[in-house]
């Protein structure tokens, strides 16, 4: 299921984002990990239940300034509904 | 517990060590037939300090752990739980805690989760007491549904552990309504792995065919209802699989595990490889251990392979298998998994398999005469 343009995404119950050096961009999760590359970081940093898919495609956009917008936004939105069916994050 | 998310798991320095399992005891007030613990139980006297398993998830973490499993046993017995629970997460650990859910209490829990516990995995033996009770005799599937119900007022990470046999895979679908109503992060139907106690207890619990067939079908389908909401992962009894399991990711290549008394293993049943000797975090440090133990060089890489091993385009996937029941089975701990279809030792399972599926149960089994698991003071 993907997201709408107005949800909040936040990280599911037992899913953190690694807080120290030695675990530099790694989503931790139930018996695993993920390492986050690229974007991938950016957008589950911005998972705090404060964004909006909107907002977090904005966010990128900022960091991203040369690519497309349109292109961007699905590209979120659907790395948000893969993130959801591995039940690292909810919206 | 290796399942097919292992594959997404990162390994950052392939050299290092992903995961620590920490059995901080082989106290239980249950009996499982299949428990992973050796047949020789630790005693309680033996046990670790607090201090040195501090010490032991400081090192871990050093050495580039990144999560911390407390089992045991039961670790909920250890009085010292909260403060292992603070220790491991001020380590910098992501924490879980693999439980029977006895004797667990709702303030309990209250304190284990402002302690940092990150993850709860709670086992179920059945998905009624009767069925529970047959296989831990031990009163506490009742207990267990309380957990739940404590569980859901904290925002943590939850996984049902189910362990599937020919004694309970009737239930399997009051197992999925149980989880389609609870909803956690993930369910395991992990079928029982035959080593020490389910080794003895292997003519009772292995499934038919035509079980694990319908087992498959039905959760599978679980899996796309759930889709979204419960992460539904399912791991085959390997005997009926074509290939072996890589086992534990691969010999000394993903995880340490540390018994009660701090003797550091590959994997839960490494133990019952003759000669192979282990070292003690008592001695030595976890970095030692992991670069220079034998236990952990002896099956590490590939020098150690036969034939067909040695050769197979599969080694890089399945690391020959496991060494623990190529021992079990073949009494030769250096040969292939004799679960692998391409070796001659795979008959031994084919005549298993042939004697169980020529068992045709009409109507109820009666109980059979189990070995128990050994109570542990």
């Amino acid at each position: 299921m993907k997201p709408n343009h107005n949800a909040i995404p936040r990280l599911a119950p037992g899913v953190r984002l690694g807080d120290n050096d030695r675990q530099p961009k790694i989503l931790l999760m139930p018996e695993r990990a993920l390492r986050l590359n690229g974007p991938s970081f950016e957008i589950l940093r911005l998972c705090d239940g404060q964004n909006s898919v909107l907002g977090i495609a904005e966010k990128l956009q900022a960091a991203y300034p040369a690519a497309d917008p349109q292109q961007i936004l699905n590209d979120t939105i659907d790395y948000l509904a893969a993130l959801r069916d591995e039940r690292a994050i909810d919206f | 517990m290796s399942g097919p998310s292992t594959s997404k798991s990162v390994n950052i320095d392939s050299s290092k060590p992903l995961a620590l399992i920490a059995e901080l005891t082989h106290r239980c007030p249950l009996r499982c037939v299949y428990c992973s613990n050796p047949m020789e139980l630790s005693l309680r006297e033996s046990e670790l300090p607090s201090a040195v398993w501090t010490r032991v998830f400081r090192e871990a973490a050093a050495l580039g752990v990144l999560h911390l499993d407390l089992t045991g046993g039961e670790p909920l017995v250890r009085p010292d739980l909260i403060e292992l629970i603070g220790a491991g997460r001020s380590a910098g650990l992501y924490i879980s805690l693999i439980t029977s859910g006895l004797p667990l209490t709702e303030s309990k829990l209250a304190a284990l989760v402002e302690a940092g516990l990150d993850h709860v995995q709670l086992s179920f033996q059945g998905a009624t007491a009767a069925t529970a009770h047959e296989i831990a005799l031990t009163t506490s599937h009742g207990h267990k549904l309380h957990v739940l119900q404590w569980l859901r007022k904290h925002s943590i990470g939850v996984t049902l552990n189910f362990v599937i046999h020919r004694r309970n895979i009737h239930e399997l679908e009051q197992m999925i309504a149980l989880v389609e109503d609870y909803q956690p992060g993930c369910a395991e139907f992990a079928s029982v792995q035959y080593y020490g106690w389910a080794f003895a207890n292997k003519e009772a619990l292995l499934p038919t065919r035509a079980q694990v067939d319908h087992c498959v079908e039905t959760l599978q389908s679980a899996q796309i209802r759930l889709k979204g909401k419960t992460r539904v992962i399912f791991v085959v009894p390997d005997y009926y699989a074509k290939y072996p399991k890589p086992c534990v990711g691969g010999w000394g290549r993903k995880l340490m595990l540390v018994s009660p008394d701090g003797f550091v293993l590959p994997c839960h049943a490494a133990r019952i490889i003759p000669g192979l000797p282990f070292d003690n975090v008592k001695e030595k440090t976890l970095a030692d251990i992991w670069e220079s133990s034998e236990a952990f060089c002896r099956f590490r890489g590939e020098d150690w392979m036969k034939e067909p091993c040695k050769s197979c385009s599969r080694r890089q996937e399945d690391f020959g298998g496991c060494r623990c029941q190529a021992f079990l089975l073949t009494g030769d701990a250096f040969s292939t998994d004799p679960v692998c279809s391409l070796v001659p030792t795979r008959a031994q399972v084919d005549v298993t398999l042939a004697a169980i599926n020529a068992k045709i149960p009409c109507g109820p089994e009666e109980p059979p005469r189990y070995v128990y698991r050994k109570t542990c003071k």
